[in-house]
Parts: structure tokens; sequence; C-alpha cells
């Protein structure tokens, strides 16, 4: 089963186009990382799949071709947006007691109340006095009590402190290990991103650059280093994703078509970090890494 | 689809002490499943984990390193395949290998004498780099006689760790 489904997918804001022409499959039981530059169509993206805006163009399912936004895909999806949407005034209990009410019958009280206990927030405060972290880890007690199949943060981590990430991350973590919680989440912050995603989808531009499982594509890509010059063709054994040149020597991001592509005489081949990976596509809005019957298409 | 099968209906009611924990160096280049597994064979050298000792459960893992609890899997089914430890449905994963076998208090003398070698090292003007470059040449040494000898030693293969065992 696939987590999201998307194709063709686009949307237009005015004569913008945020997301466009998107194809996606990402599978369930994964911890996806939906990065890329500000601006790049991540919000989009995930208000599309929860049914927050409807496409311009194109389709979005989740968990196995529910529409987005439909009844059935809304009671197995949870979604935590960016500005962390809670009533600043209400006191923690009275958010939590509204969340439930919202949800009707399908809400889980034991876990809420066992997360919150085990975080010590302060039941009867007011959310606007919270911390950035405490009022990250409410919403994200409010998101797990519903128990939801398919667990969505648009940029969980950019407000908070690295205790509070790291807390997070492992609450987070926690429920996959419980549930087998499938998460989708989009970050900026590599070092976290790394700890934890097992999928990665890099967006620029409205378009998906990079889709893929982490280890599958950290094993088909290698840095190989060698004499500049004559050095963006590298043999017929590897596509140039990103090319660092000295005026002597060259480091070259190059992705291997075949899983025992050997560099040239007079080049070595280096294993590539998911940084080092996600920043040679950034710089070349024109690579693409993509999964999928066809081979990858480079420019 | 629960990953860890061990935390029952009560749901973290063990509480959840462990022999060993894991902590991560993410500037030593080793991909986190391996650090896990060169953790918990140091941990069974040093005689912090033993037989029939229980691996920290997954999700305690997940918890407090923030990581993918796939990355702790694979780390455990590295260990099976590996014959150190093994899982029993339902219950978790433990140590099957033997531990190190030589008692703490022995571990603890050896390190004494490690450091006073180290001492003697160090006043005669040797650095890091070069104790641990005489250190691993006369490790070598050593195994390249046994292997030579015969010795009965010789037969197990446990690398460095074997460090400490006196003929």
């Amino acid at each position: 089963m696939n987590v999201i489904e998307a194709a063709g997918l686009g949307r237009r804001f005015w004569k913008t186009w945020a997301v466009r022409d998107c194809a996606l499959a990402i599978p369930a039981g994964r911890v996806a990382a939906l990065t890329g530059p500000n601006g790049a169509g991540k919000t989009t993206l995930m208000h599309m799949a929860v049914g927050l805006i409807a496409p311009t163009e194109g389709r979005v399912t989740v968990l196995g071709g529910q529409s987005a936004g439909s009844p059935e895909a809304l009671k197995r999806v949870a979604f935590v947006a960016q500005d962390v949407p809670l009533y600043k005034h209400l006191p923690v209990e009275d958010m939590v007691r509204v969340a439930r009410t919202l949800n009707g019958g399908h809400w889980d009280q034991r876990r809420a109340d066992k997360r919150l206990a085990t975080l010590e927030v302060p039941l009867r405060r007011k959310i606007g006095k919270l911390s950035r972290g405490q009022q990250a880890q409410v919403a994200l007690t409010i998101a797990l009590a519903r128990r939801p199949e398919f667990l969505i943060l648009d940029e969980p981590l950019a407000p908070l402190d690295p205790l509070a990430r790291h807390e997070f991350l492992a609450s987070v973590m926690e429920a996959v290990a419980e549930d087998g919680t499938s998460v989708l989440f989009s970050s900026h912050v590599i070092a976290e991103l790394e700890r934890v995603a097992d999928y990665l989808i890099v967006l620029a531009g409205g378009h998906v650059q990079v889709a893929g499982d982490v280890e599958t594509l950290l094993a088909g890509h290698q840095i190989l280093t060698g004499p500049a010059g004559a050095a963006v063709v590298v043999g017929t054994e590897f596509d140039v994703v990103h090319a660092q040149q000295g005026l002597a020597q060259a480091h070259l991001l190059a992705r291997r078509r075949t899983a025992a592509a050997q560099p040239p005489a007079g080049w070595q081949a280096h294993p590539v970090t998911l940084e080092e990976l996600m920043l040679g596509y950034l710089r070349e809005p024109g690579a693409y890494a993509l999964p999928g019957p066809e081979p990858a298409v480079i420019s | 689809m629960k990953i860890d099968k061990q935390s029952g209906p009560a749901d973290g009611d063990a509480d959840g002490a462990s022999r060993i924990t894991f902590r991560l160096d993410p500037a030593s280049g080793v991909p986190t499943y391996l650090q896990l597994v060169h953790q918990v064979e140091q941990a069974l050298r040093l005689g912090y984990l033993a037989q029939g000792d229980q691996l920290p459960r997954v999700k305690d893992v997940v918890g407090s390193l923030a990581i993918n609890p796939n990355t702790v899997l694979k780390a455990y089914r590295e260990l099976e395949h590996r014959g150190i430890a093994a899982g029993r449905p339902g219950l978790g994963t433990f140590v099957q290998a033997e531990s190190a076998t030589v008692p703490l208090a022995e571990l603890n003398g050896l390190r004494k004498s490690l450091l006073s070698w180290l001492r003697s090292a160090d006043s005669a003007g040797l650095d890091t780099d070069g104790m641990s470059a005489l250190f691993a040449s006369a490790l070598r040494d050593f195994h390249e006689r046994r292997v030579a000898t015969g010795a009965p030693r010789g037969a197990r293969e446990r690398g460095p760790g074997e460090v400490g065992r006196t003929a």
C-alpha cells in the first residue's frame, strides 16, 4: 500500500504554479522526509494530501486510494500544520477535551493522558503560556490520540530548540515503533532528517526532484574524485549530477547506472552522505532521481 | 504492524530499565545500526552484558535516541546474524553469545596494567598515535605467533577484544 499517491498533481495560485506535474508514490510503513528550498511547494503538497486545498489539476490519494480529504481518509490521517493550530487561550486539558469532542469516538484518551503526564505538561496552564516545545508536544499528543495510520507534520522542528527537537522526534518515533504509523514530515534540518528518515523526497520549484528509499539512494550515488577538465564525462557507467571543479581536481556527485558501476581509471569513489546528495540535487534543478519503471532521466 | 511486541497490553508497565544504553556519534561516519551493533559487542566484551540479558527494547532505544525503529531492528537482525543475540517472539531480543568470561575484577586489573604501560609510554615521549600504532603492531605480532604455534586460543575469533587474555 502507498500512503500517498499522486499523478500529474498541480496547484496554481493566481498565475503561479506552487506544485506542478507532481508524481509520487510513498510506500506505507516509512518515515518519509520532504525537503527542498523555501517556496518549493512542500506545504501546498501536504495541504492537498490532507484535503485542505483542492488540486488545480491531477489527483492525489492517501492510504491505498482514499481520496484526499474524504471522511474515510480523514479518519485515518492526522495532520499537524506548521503554525501548530491550538487555541492559545485554552488550558491544556480543555484543549484536549475540545479535540476529543471534535473527533467523536475516534479517540484514545489513555494515550493522551499518558503522553501529557510523561512530558510533564502542566494541564491547567494556558496553551499560550507553554514553551514552543510543549505546544508542539500538545499538538502531537492530539494528533496521536486519534491513533492515525498516517501522520503528516509540516515543519514540526523549525520553531524548536535542540532538546525540544530531540524529544519531539523521539515521541514520533515511539509512535512508529508502537503502532507502525507511517510518517511524512517536511524539514530543512538535515541532521535530524538523517537520523529518522528512511524515505526522501526533494521538492524544487514545484517538481519532485528526488524520491526514493534512503539506503537505495545512498548506495546508488558516489562522490568521484579525479582530474578536472575532462571531468564531466566519467565513462558510461555514471550520470553526473553535480560537478565541483577546481583547476586541477574535481569532485562529482555521480549516480551509478548499474550497481556494479566502477569509476574509470584515475578516479576514486567515496560513499556519499545524505547531505551531499541533497545539496548536489538542489544545486542542479535540472537533475532528477526518481524511481519507476523507466530509468531516471538526467538533463 | 506492531514492532515492539514486548510492550504488552499495559503498555510500558515494566520500568524499562536495561543493562546498557546506546549513544550515537554522528561524526563517526559509521552507519547508525552498526554503531548499535558495535556497542553491544563492546558491552559483551567488557562484561556489561552477559548471556541471557535482554537488549534494550526497540521502543526505549527509539525514545532515547530519536531514531527510526527500523534502524534498531536492523541492528538487532545483524546481531542475530552474527550469532550474538536471538529474538524471542513476543518477548524481545536477548544475548545469546557467551560474554567475555573474564570477570570484571580481572578486567579491571588488566586495565590497570595497561594504564601503567601507557604512563611509561607517555614518559618515553610517545604520543597517542604512536601508542596506538605500537599497540596495534604488537597485537598483530601476538596474533601471528599464536596462529603459527597453533596455540589453543587461536581457534576463537574475537579480534581486538581478546587483548585482555593472557595465556
